[in-house]
This record gives structure tokens, C-alpha cells and sequence, in this order.
């Protein structure tokens, strides 16, 4: 059965691969099996998990969580979309998602990307560490500070849209775009790396669990 | 007389061997005794307990936790007299105290999220070495109560207080019909051009929401975006088509391109079958769109919405079959590829600004500028900041050193 699998599983890895020579009906019917048992094992997973797992064992319980019902009642208003003439309650349960979750995740972005990140700027251009001779800090703290604290700010005025890229404000946004797609390139590297270990993984299963020629 | 009795020397070494012997056992046991190498007839070793144990509630939660403190051992002197601290915990009126956590030596707290709000709980602490436990006193009781307020984070508060009332001052200024000043920005113009080349090619568009759900605020941005979109395609008379990957993004798309439809005067061209789900599966996802570009070949393709590793695979197939691709997404990993692969990228907040300046309406554009103050008090901040943490930091100064731990202080989150 072991081996059947390995088969199975390289005549599909092949298949996608295939794409990179063209469109093709191998691809085609790779596609299909991954789409449609995707698909399926999703709506598998959300009904035992959702339906069976939260809400009914949640409501039969000994002790029921009626707070369950909230939710199903929302579902049950998604669903009456499918009838055209009450369809509009179907906006509710949506309304109530995106305004509950924005809310729910306010707190924390603008902690995070607000709060921390602008504690974090705030630090001495000359030197590493604060408590310690101006004079011993090296040269790789300070242009290390200098570029934190200018990119990040030169990297808020390229996003602030009120006024137009012009004269010194423009210059200061020029250097934030620079600033960004430096870092775009470094993130560039880093991740095509990570993609090639996933590329090495699919090599060696070919090579190794199925062929036989990697040991 | 009797003669007097003489000791054989074999017996005299026999003797001397036995003082010996006596004396080395008597002087090992006396003097060269280690409280951790105790033999069998030593005492055994146990450490000394901690003391002073007391249990608080833990401040600014929701009645979750418990906060235990205690003072060190006095044999915790950093020599391996302790292996550690046992912490019991039991109910107000028991005595079966139970388990609830070890702490290494030199520590002296230990917070308990074991523990429910309204109950009460006693705690004690013991110094533990090579299984040998020596107890504490028990503790107070404690009772885990909720704060309705959290006020570590009264500087969060304010902070959001001041950016939130600049958004609804906005809002409120836009909505009197005041006009409010929004930069061009680049990739927009290109979304009406991009469409028009669809249109004299006669070929369809396709617009990718991401794979995030509506919980998402840059799925709803792209599906904002989409309006415009839709209501450009719906004036040109272009087929779209939208494969989404969640079933509620499918239902807030078919809404929008809808609505853009009977704005356009044209309820009869739009068709449930233009937004489609494919699945929730990423790379399932990402192998039908693929599928759908080589075979359907669209004139342009927007990516306006979250991604993640799916966005090169998408970007690069569109290029090879020669679109036009206008992406745009807040997912700092992911916008290297769209900026190499795309004509053109809304990069972070400029997904946000789009969808604000295209669909004109008063409560985006004063969340907009209101995020401009935000923006704006961030940038003075750092110039303060920064300037008096070099100049305290390089040349001291009473002024400089109290201002720039003012400013640290202002911005650190304590939870």
C-alpha cells in the first residue's frame, strides 16, 4: 500500500511539474484531483469539526452553551441568500463578521505595528546601547541606528498621502521607496532560498523515495 | 613471682592495624562529612523552606490567574544545594494541595492561569532537592477577580483615542461635502488603462482576492477595489472572471459586482457564474487559477487582497501568458514578488489609499486622512525622540535624558 502511495504520489507531483513545459492534459487532470479532494476534505473537516464537533456536541451537551446558537443563527442568515426575496438578511451575518473582527484586531495591530514600532525607533544615532561611551559605540551600530530611524521615517512620509511627492517632502519619499525596496530585495533572497529547501524536498522524494537513487 | 606476660609482635601489627583502621573510619565520618554525600548512618539533607509565601490576584485580566511570590531558600545559593521550587495550590477549605508548577532555583514567582474567577485558592511553596521537599507556610487565600479596565494600557488607549478622533473629525468633515486632499497614486491610473486594453483585445479580466476570508481588511480592500473594477467592466461590456477560494468572499464579491452592474444600467449582463469557488486549499487554489489563466488567457489580472506563498506562482504564470497585472497587498513577504512580476504594485497602506480615493466616500477618505494625523504624530515623535536620545545618550543632560525615557515610556505596551 506504501508503494502504491509513493506511485500515486509521484505520477501527481510529475503532473504539476508539467506545467512548466505547457498546459497539458496530465496537468489538467492533476489539477482536477487536487481542486476536487481539497474541496471535499474541506467541507468534510468544517462540518465534523464546525457543525458536529462545536455546535451540536456544544448545544446536547450536559451542560449546553447556548451562546452556540448566536453563531448557527448567523450561519442559518448566510444561507437565506438562496432565497432571492429575503436574501438580503444575508448581509447582516457578513456585517457582523468584517465589524467584529476589525474591532477584534484593532488592539492588536496597532500595537504592534504602531506602538512597538515606533518604541523601537527611538534610539541614540551614535552608538549601540544606551548607559555606554558615545565614543565606543562602532561604526556598524551607528549607520545600523541612523538606517532604522531614517528608513523608517522616510518610509512614513512615502505613505503619507495628504500632500503631494514634491520639493523636500518628495526627496524624503524618494529615499523611504529606496529604503523599502532594499529590504523588498533582502526579503526577495530569503524567501526564494526557503523555496528552493521546498524544491530540494520534492527532488528527493522523485530521486530518493521513489527511485531509489538517493539513499 | 610470675613471669610477666609478653605480646607476641605478630599480634602487636594485628593491633596497630586496628587502631588504624578505627581512627581513618572516625576521622572521615567526623570531619570529612558533605551534607549532599550523606552515607546511612548521616542525617539526610534537606533544604531549607522558602518563606513569606503570598498569593495575589493577577492585576488587569479577567479573573484567569493567580500571581505567587515567595522568598528564596536559604540555601538557594547558587551552589546545587536546591534543585528548585515546587508550587501546590489548594482550595480555600482543603488541604489536598496539588501540583501546579516548578520553578528554577533564584526564582520567586510563579503566575497560576490554572484557576477560576470567584474561587479561593491557597498556595505553598516548596525548596526541592533530589526529590526531598521542605514546605512553606501556607499562603493568604486569593480569589481571582476580573478587572473591567486594563490600565496598562492607558497609553494605548489615548494614542488610538487621538488617531480615532482624527479619523471621525474627518469623516464628519468629509461628510459636509468639504473636499479632502488625496495624493495620485501611480497603479490607479493604470487599473482604467489596464481595462481598456482588455476591452480592445476582446479578452476577459481576472481579478484574485487573495486567499484570506472577510475577516481580512485587505480582502476588503480588494473587494472595494472590485467595485470600481466591476463598474468599468460593466460600462465596457468585458466578461470577468473571479475564482475565490472562501465562501463568504464569494458572496460579498457577487454583491459588489452586482451593485456595479445596476449602477451601470445593465442588471440583465451580470451572472452569478463571474465569481466562482474553487476551494479553501491554497496550492489547490493557486493550481485552478493557473489552469484558468494558460487556458482563458486574460487581457489583465488584478491581485488586490492578502497572499502569501501563492503570490509568484500566480504572478509569474499571468506574466508568461502576457497580461497586464496591477497587484497590490499589506503582506510585507509577499510584495517583492508582485513588484518583480506586476507592471504595476499598490504596496502596503497604498491598497488601503486606492480603494479610499476610487470610491470617494466620506467615511474611507477621513479614515484616510485621519491615519495621515496618525502618520503625521509618528514622524514628530521620531524626530523627538531620536534627536533626544542621541543628544542624552552622546552629551548627557537632565532635560534630554528625562524627555527621551518620556517618550520610551509613552510608547511601551505592558500587558
Amino acid at each position: 500500500m506504501q508503494i502504491f502511495g509513493i506511485w500515486v504520489a509521484a505520477f501527481l507531483t510529475l503532473g504539476i511539474i508539467s506545467f512548466l513545459y505547457k498546459d497539458n492534459p496530465w496537468y489538467k487532470v492533476c489539477e482536477s484531483i487536487f481542486v476536487g479532494i481539497s474541496a471535499g476534505y474541506w467541507f468534510v473537516t468544517l462540518f465534523f469539526d464546525n457543525i458536529l464537533g462545536l455546535f451540536w456536541r456544544g448545544i446536547t451537551a450536559p451542560d449546553p452553551n447556548y451562546m452556540l446558537l448566536v453563531g448557527a443563527t448567523l450561519g442559518v442568515m448566510m444561507l437565506l441568500r438562496l432565497v432571492p426575496s429575503i436574501g438580503w438578511i444575508s448581509r447582516w451575518p457578513l456585517a457582523f463578521v468584517v465589524g467584529a473582527t476589525a474591532g477584534f484586531y484593532l488592539i492588536n495591530y496597532f500595537s504592534s505595528n504602531v506602538m512597538l514600532q515606533v518604541q523601537s525607533t527611538l534610539m541614540p544615532l551614535l552608538g549601540s546601547r544606551f548607559g555606554q561611551p558615545v565614543f565606543s559605540a562602532s561604526l556598524y551600530d551607528t549607520i545600523g541606528n541612523i538606517v532604522i530611524a531614517g528608513g523608517t521615517f522616510t518610509g512614513l512620509v512615502y505613505f503619507f498621502f495628504s500632500k503631494e511627492h514634491k520639493g523636500a517632502f518628495g526627496g524624503a519619499a524618494r529615499i523611504g521607496i529606496w529604503t523599502i525596496m532594499i529590504t523588498f530585495g533582502a526579503s526577495f533572497g530569503y524567501t526564494v532560498m526557503s523555496r528552493m529547501s521546498l524544491l530540494i524536498g520534492r527532488m528527493e522524494f522523485i530521486f530518493g523515495d521513489w527511485l531509489g537513487l538517493i539513499r | 613471682m610470675t613471669d610477666k606476660p609478653t605480646i607476641s609482635p605478630c599480634l602487636k601489627v594485628i593491633s596497630a592495624s586496628f587502631i588504624f583502621l578505627f581512627f581513618n573510619i572516625f576521622n572521615q565520618t567526623l570531619f570529612s562529612q558533605n551534607p549532599l554525600q550523606s552515607n546511612q548512618s548521616a542525617p539526610i539533607y534537606i533544604p531549607a523552606p522558602p518563606t513569606n509565601v503570598r498569593a495575589q490576584d493577577f492585576k488587569y485580566d479577567r479573573g484567569e490567574a493567580v500571581e505567587v511570590r515567595w522568598e528564596l531558600s536559604a540555601d538557594d545559593t547558587g551552589s546545587n544545594f536546591i534543585t528548585g521550587y515546587e508550587i501546590y495550590r489548594a482550595g480555600e477549605k482543603s488541604d489536598s494541595f496539588i501540583l501546579v508548577g516548578f520553578v528554577a532555583p533564584k526564582n520567586k514567582l510563579l503566575i497560576d492561569k490554572n484557576v477560576e474567577r470567584g474561587k479561593y485558592y491557597r498556595f505553598k511553596v516548596a525548596a526541592s532537592y533530589d526529590g526531598r521537599l521542605s514546605y512553606s507556610e501556607i499562603s493568604n487565600a486569593v480569589t481571582p477577580e476580573m478587572d473591567i479596565i486594563n490600565w496598562n494600557l492607558l497609553n494605548l488607549f489615548l494614542v488610538g483615542l487621538i488617531v480615532a478622533g482624527a479619523v471621525i473629525y474627518f469623516i464628519a468633515h468629509a461628510k459636509r461635502g468639504k473636499k479632502l486632499f488625496i495624493r495620485k497614486i501611480a497603479g490607479l491610473e493604470a487599473i482604467d488603462e489596464a481595462i481598456g486594453r482588455a476591452t480592445e483585445m476582446g479578452r476577459p479580466i481576472l481579478f484574485i482576492p487573495g486567499i484570506s476570508d472577510m475577516d481580512d481588511v485587505q480582502t476588503i480592500a480588494g473587494i472595494t477595489l472590485l467595485g470600481r473594477v466591476a463598474k468599468v467592466v460593466a460600462d465596457y461590456d468585458i466578461k470577468i472572471n473571479m475564482p475565490v477560494s472562501r465562501s463568504l468572499v464569494m458572496t460579498t464579491a457577487r454583491e459588489t459586482i452586482k451593485e456595479a452592474y445596476l449602477g451601470a444600467g445593465r442588471p440583465d449582463a451580470y451572472n452569478d457564474d463571474m465569481v466562482r469557488y474553487v476551494t479553501d486549499e491554497q496550492f489547490g487554489y493557486v493550481a485552478a487559477v493557473d489552469g484558468i489563466m494558460v487556458r482563458e488567457k486574460p487581457a489583465t489580472c488584478f491581485y488586490l487582497g492578502a497572499f502569501f506563498a501563492e503570490s509568484l506562482i500566480l504572478a509569474e504564470t499571468g506574466n508568461s501568458i502576457g497580461a497586464i497585472q496591477i497587484a497590490g497587498t499589506a503582506q510585507p513577504a509577499q510584495l517583492p514578488f508582485f513588484v518583480v512580476a506586476c507592471d504595476y504594485t499598490l504596496i502596503g497602506e497604498e491598497l488601503f489609499a486606492a480603494s479610499a480615493y476610487l470610491s470617494n466616500e466620506p467615511k474611507q477618505l477621513g479614515s484616510l486622512k485621519g491615519q495621515d494625523v496618525g502618520k503625521f504624530l509618528a514622524m514628530i515623535v521620531i524626530i523627538i525622540g531620536v534627536v533626544s536620545a542621541t543628544v542624552s545618550h552622546a552629551w548627557g543632560g537632565e532635560f534630554f535624558i528625562k524627555l527621551s525615557e518620556y517618550m520610551q515610556r509613552i510608547f511601551t505596551i505592558q500587558n
